[in-house]
């Protein structure tokens, strides 16, 4: 069945990403929806981690539906995936992510999808990754509030650290499923780039 | 000569840290992530850390959304 879905991978994807695990912190608006995008790519592995449990006001932007309602993000988006790919693997902890978490949840990543709400919380998780895990990239998001404004999403990459969006826009402009989906994307994008483009080396530390 | 964002150019002088890059540049944002050369500054250390001359700086503003 895996070699149906990935059929329109180029050749060598489908086993590159297969062997690839990806953390995701956060399974809101922007996380729910990278992870979908890098299941569809065929990841091998997400480690999901969220606290909350989705709520109507999600359901705007965030790959949840009406019957998710009141469940654990972590346990309804598993679900999701593995609608789309059956043998994903997939290792969920419904709890909130601390400083000093981090290093074991996502000891066996080999890239970090930062999927925040609060930017103080992106401004520890950058830190404390590059502290971790000076070696492996994480990808942010920053800038994704309200609509239009697309050619002003854009991706800035220094060192491990890739940031999407147009590093401006916050909530007080709304938080509009079109805009949101789209900087997600572009995580999950360049996400694949950078895994495809590391080679069969497993991340250092 | 330092250069910001890949846009900006200030003049180096002996002895810069972080905290004068960002004084320099006029940075009001509270929440930046702030790497000299590819690698990470963290808060902490803007006081101290020293910029070489011809370093690449860049400062991304984290802004609420998720």
């Amino acid at each position: 069945m895996d070699a149906e879905i990935f059929a329109r991978n180029v050749p060598g994807m489908t086993e590159r990403l297969g062997r690839a695990v990806v953390g995701i912190a956060g399974c809101g608006g922007l996380g729910s929806n990278a992870a979908v995008a890098l299941a569809r790519a065929g990841i091998g592995k997400l480690i999901l981690v969220d606290h909350d449990r989705v709520e109507p006001s999600n359901l705007n932007r965030q790959h949840f539906f009406a019957n998710d309602i009141g469940r654990l993000k972590v346990d309804a988006l598993a679900g999701h995936l593995r609608t789309i790919h059956r043998e994903i693997r997939l290792a969920t902890h419904a709890m909130r992510l601390t400083p000093e978490d981090l290093p074991v949840i996502f000891r066996e990543a080999h890239l970090l999808i930062e999927a925040f709400d609060r930017a103080e919380d992106k401004h520890w998780l950058i830190q404390v990754w590059c502290r971790e895990f000076p070696q492996r990239p994480i990808v942010a998001a920053s800038g994704l509030g309200g609509y239009g404004r697309t050619a002003a999403l854009a991706v800035r990459s220094a060192g491990m650290i890739h940031v999407c969006g147009d590093g401006e826009s916050d909530m007080s402009l709304g938080l509009c499923a079109a805009r949101v989906a789209l900087v997600a994307a572009m995580q999950a994008n360049v996400a694949i780039e950078l895994l495809m483009d590391a080679g069969d080396e497993p991340a250092g530390r | 000569m330092l250069t910001i964002n890949e846009r900006d150019r200030i003049e180096w002088r002996d002895g810069m840290t972080v905290r004068d890059v960002l004084e320099a540049m006029g940075y009001s944002y509270t929440l930046i992530t702030v790497t000299v050369n590819g690698q990470l500054v963290e808060a902490d250390e803007y006081g101290h850390f020293p910029v070489p001359d011809e370093a690449q700086i860049t400062v991304f503003h984290l802004a609420h959304g998720g």
